[in-house]
């Protein structure tokens, strides 16, 4: 299925979890933040939440700034 | 003189000197400065992850947020509505609600739009956010925004980047005695005069970036700011002589020969 992350699109298996995407895209849960569709993700949910075809997620972290 | 320590929300510093984490050259140069400084809280941004280059090196691998306050800031915002969308993010990413607000006008002065600010400290502060303000240094804003529950008001020096310094300094010092609330100069201090300057006016801190970053040497440079703020405050707390228009001796006049 396809969704967007980061503004890319991307295809991703059927069923995948927020955890799942985060594991597959090599990023450590604790360093992140997800938003879907607009919604934070409450880190303690990743597991339990799926994703579905055309989310728009947006992966954040801190990066250096004034 | 003991000085009291600097309280924000109910946080105790003992530094009175806050340090922003953009244009340094690595991050390890960022945390040698940060640490050169003696500072306890480092502003950061949010930003998306770089998905393609995993090997890009994280800022939570130098700056150690369990030996600096993260202070995630609204860099780049200029509504209230992505302000907040910013730092709902970073409340979700670190655990933290102590923000640094800043909503800004145009890209040329990236000065801040205080209607759209006080609206976003608002609805900030309804969601539980302890808001530190960028904002001009209009009074009455800055009572409006203190009034909206601010946990700290930080006007500008000048224009952030600028290095100009204070340009107004009789609006800083009146901003510092109507605020019942920490006042920090953020934006605009180009070197340790500077620093010194906002801090004899009775601010209670001095946030920067550039002026350290861009410096020749930004470690020795993160050291002058640390010993001016230090000197500025204590020059405060003294209470500076009166200026006089002519010559007052200091060398007794009787007994000349």
């Amino acid at each position: 299925m396809k969704i967007t992350i980061n503004g890319e699109p991307h295809e991703i298996e059927q069923g995948l979890s927020i955890f799942d995407l985060a594991a597959t895209l090599e990023l450590a849960p604790d360093k992140i933040a997800i938003e879907r569709n607009r919604s934070i993700v409450p880190r303690s949910t990743f597991a339990e939440t799926r994703l579905c075809d055309g989310d728009h997620i947006e992966i954040v972290c801190f990066v250096g700034g004034g | 003189m003991v000085d009291e320590p600097l309280v924000i929300a109910g946080q105790v510093f003992s530094s009175r000197l806050i340090i922003g984490t953009g244009k340094y050259e690595t991050y390890e140069q960022n945390a040698r400065a940060a640490e050169a400084a003696g500072a306890e809280i480092v502003t950061v941004a949010v930003r998306r992850v770089n998905l393609t280059d995993k090997d890009k090196p994280l800022l939570v691998d130098y700056l150690d947020p369990k030996n600096y306050v993260y202070l995630p800031n609204t860099a780049g915002c200029f509504t209230a509505d992505d302000a907040i969308r910013t730092l709902r993010l970073a409340r979700e990413a670190g655990g933290w609600d102590l923000v640094k607000l800043e909503v800004l006008s145009d890209q040329k002065t990236l000065y801040p739009d205080m209607a759209e600010t006080l609206r976003a400290t608002e609805l900030l502060v309804e969601d539980g956010f302890k808001v530190m303000v960028y904002c001009s240094d209009d009074p009455v804003y800055a009572r409006r925004l203190e009034d909206a529950g601010c946990v700290a008001i930080m006007p500008l020096g000048s224009l952030i980047g600028s290095g100009l310094g204070v340009q107004n300094p009789v609006n800083i010092r009146l901003i510092v005695e109507q605020s019942d609330v920490p006042v920090i100069v953020d934006a605009g201090v180009g070197t340790a005069s500077d620093a010194a300057v906002a801090m004899e006016l009775g601010c209670d801190g001095v946030l920067m970036n550039t002026a350290i970053a861009e410096a020749g040497n930004p470690i020795l440079m993160a050291s002058a700011m640390k010993h001016a703020v230090i000197a500025g405050r204590e020059a405060y707390l003294a209470g500076r002589m009166a200026k006089k228009r002519y010559a007052d001796p200091s060398s007794p006049l009787a007994g000349l020969i």
